[in-house]
């Protein structure tokens, strides 16, 4: 185990029938570094997130969590196939079997990787407290007989909660919104609030999904500043795609830039900023010629 | 709104006219004219006193649209504004005057109301128990469930059979049916509930139909359609029969001349309770980690699972407390009519708890306590009227639908008040 890396992802290959999403992506996020997924429209970086996150069950490859007190492998989480293998190690099958009947993309998150949506997805007609206190489910007391009893160490957990909540609303700057339905936020207040629900799953990487997507440059910057805060104050690990090339450069310690389901190229800003092929990639431009980002 | 402000006599004159005459026609053929053999007979009178009762309350109602509450409680009405409300956080409901009262309501009145209301009550408390299982499912996990009707027959039939094969009794087959309900949710939830939407409405309909199918047709242990009687409940070991085979009845113990409706009080006032602590415990539930997950997962799956949450278990659990619910409904339907047999759990009565839930509102327990009333003690008052039942089912759902989509009862949410920011 690794403990430099926070998430190894070696040979991740993607197919989705005949379409081949992913071919042999392999690249490694450093603990506590703020890493960027770029690449033009279409070249896989969702499928990524979503592989790495376990809302897709990849094909082929391995990916590696190095998080929480034990290293997590995300494909295993998600269930395999059974092997000719397991029928002489009934310990193989039986955790085989575990994961196929209760493993899911939540364990993934149990292991310490918290993620956004693209398209906000959150709880619209819940307030905007109660989604932050419903990811906290795992953390919170879930007893149903102290709940029903209204237990001291019940309220306890409950107010621990809801103070931890509201310190998430504060880093997001919508406590003045914390009993307004999540649905009725402007859509940048709903992107904060997100990150803000992400983030009190307690994760140690979180995977943020074009998060300045439809926010103005002032947003975008406050966006930024935020990112900051979450790895430097929360010791997080910050992994995300995004369009905006200004915000990526400005922010990123680390980038790896996918192209129709590879990788083209991995580095730090300056170095992305002058390769070539990134470049062609998104110019479609013919190789050497002279373009600048 | 108009910029009159007075009332108008002459226009509130006038719909009464045509109220009034629009009554006369309907009520005159029907009520009017008196079948009698081959002949009829007149009853005006009837018809004028309804056609005066009708002009006399259009009248009213013209009049008050116009005076400044009217208008005012017409504005309201017409604001759609029927979506969630976050409450203050210092908020307090009127609930808290209004509880008590009902509580003390409903213990005095099994002794002041005759036996047959008391059934009508005990039918209608039945039926919140249900509504209220069903609610945990449909109204707070989001799951579509047409065969809810068998957990109840689970119930019911579990202490019909208990009491025939094992002579258990009503107080341990109260529990015992609540566990064995919420067992068989948790074994038909647990494979299907990977499904969405209509895949798992069609799964819990064919649930239901089969546990009907093995009721009727499995005759040598449920006795098929001829049914199987079920216990009373005892009170410390007195039965409520007019003679014990072993033991004083209750009437001997206490001195008192038999009466039938002793039986009934009984199961009223143990009903009552049940259904004041299930309405307390779902109460809770809400406000806690478990019942915040249901409704998450009603309103999207794949974030619940990026926070964590395993849905399936989220679901499984919503599935077992409300299949659990509908057992102990079944329970107290089966001590309540003395006597089960399979007719009882048709789908017209998963359609009816379901229509309780959907006419009370998602999610809201006030809701379903007023629907569950009003669908089953409507229908007793009806009795006339019973060849149309479905169809008025029907038309109070359309125009449900159509005025109130979300339910009688709007959905309030707890608000929190602003406290200072700690992480740990």
């Amino acid at each position: 185990m690794s403990q430099e890396n926070i998430l190894e992802i070696e040979n991740l290959v993607m197919h989705f029938g005949g379409i081949k999403a992913l071919n042999d992506v392999t690249f490694d996020i450093k603990r506590g570094s703020v890493s960027a997924l770029i690449g033009p429209n279409g070249a896989g970086k969702t499928t990524v997130f979503n592989c790495l996150t376990g809302f897709y069950k990849a094909t082929g490859g391995g990916i590696m969590l190095n998080a929480g007190e034990k290293p997590t492998s995300v494909i295993k989480v998600l269930g395999e196939k059974f092997k000719g293998s397991d029928l002489v190690s009934p310990a193989a099958f039986l955790e085989r079997v575990k994961y196929k009947m209760f493993g899911g993309s939540h364990l993934v998150n149990r292991a310490g990787l918290a993620r956004t949506f693209q398209n906000i997805r959150l709880f619209k007609e819940m307030s905007v407290v109660e989604n932050l206190l419903v990811a906290q489910h795992m953390i919170v007391n879930r007893s149903m007989l102290a709940g029903i009893l209204n237990t001291e160490s019940y309220k306890k957990t409950e107010e621990e909660a809801l103070q931890r909540a509201f310190y998430w609303l504060e880093v997001v700057h919508l406590t003045e919104f914390a009993n307004r339905l999540a649905g009725e936020l402007s859509y940048g207040q709903q992107r904060r609030l997100e990150i803000a629900r992400a983030m009190c799953t307690n994760p140690e990487i979180i995977c943020l999904d074009e998060p300045a997507a439809g926010l103005n440059p002032s947003e975008t910057e406050a966006l930024a500043s935020m990112i900051r805060v979450l790895r430097d104050e929360h010791n997080t690990t910050v992994l995300l795609i995004e369009h905006d090339m200004g915000m990526v450069m400005n922010i990123s310690d680390y980038i790896v830039v996918l192209d129709h389901g590879e990788v083209i190229a991995k580095g730090g800003p300056e170095d992305i900023k002058s390769n070539p092929k990134v470049i062609a990639a998104y110019l479609g431009a013919e190789e050497g010629e002279d373009v600048s980002l | 709104m108009s910029q009159e402000t007075g009332i108008n006599i002459a226009s509130s004159i006038k719909d009464t006219i045509i109220a009034g005459l629009l009554a006369l026609i309907v009520f005159g053929p029907v009520v009017g004219i008196l079948l009698d053999g081959y002949g009829f007979e007149t009853r005006f009178d009837d018809v004028a006193w309804i056609v005066a009762i009708v002009m006399a309350g259009r009248f009213a109602i013209s009049v008050f649209v116009q005076t400044e509450a009217g208008k005012k409680f017409i504005y309201r009405q017409l604001i759609k504004e029927d979506g969630v409300t976050v409450t203050a956080p210092d908020y307090k409901s009127k609930m808290r005057y209004i509880i008590p009262i009902v509580i003390i309501i409903g213990l005095i009145a099994p002794f002041i109301a005759s036996k047959y209301v008391l059934t009508v009550v005990i039918l209608g408390l039945i039926y919140v128990l249900l509504g209220l299982g069903l609610n945990i499912v449909v109204g707070l996990a989001g799951l579509l469930d047409l065969g809810f009707v068998g957990f109840y027959a689970i119930g019911a039939y579990g202490l019909a059979l208990g009491y025939e094969y094992l002579g258990l009794g009503f107080w341990s087959m109260l529990p015992l049916a609540a566990i064995m309900a919420g067992v068989a949710g948790a074994i038909l939830g647990f494979p299907v509930l990977r499904m969405h939407g209509d895949y798992l409405a069609i799964v819990t309909l064919g649930f239901g139909e089969i546990i009907r199918l093995v009721l009727t047709n499995w005759t040598e242990f449920t006795h098929g359609p001829n049914g199987v009687s079920a216990p009373l409940p005892t009170l410390f070991g007195l039965e409520f029969k007019r003679r014990s085979r072993d033991g004083t009845p209750f009437h001997e113990f206490f001195g008192l001349s038999y009466d039938s409706a002793f039986k009934y009080i009984f199961i009223y006032l143990v009903l009552f309770l049940v259904v004041l602590a299930v309405l307390y415990v779902k109460h809770r539930l809400t406000r806690m980690p478990i019942g915040r997950a249901w409704e998450a997962l009603r309103e999207d799956e794949i974030a619940c699972r990026s926070l964590g949450l395993n849905h399936v278990l989220v679901k499984l659990s919503a599935f077992t407390l409300g299949a659990a619910t509908g057992g102990i409904a079944g329970v107290f339907f089966a001590t309540y009519q003395g006597f089960v047999n399979p007719s009882s759990f048709t789908f017209f009565e998963s359609a009816l708890i379901l229509a309780i839930v959907v006419l009370g509102g998602m999610g809201s327990t006030l809701g379903v306590v007023i629907a569950a009333f009003v669908l089953t003690v409507a229908p007793e008052m009806l009795r006339e009227f019973a060849d149309y039942r479905v169809l008025m089912f029907g038309i109070l759902m359309v125009v449900m639908m159509i005025w109130k989509p979300r339910g009688l009862v709007r959905v309030t949410r707890k608000g929190f008040a602003t406290r200072k920011g700690v992480v740990k």
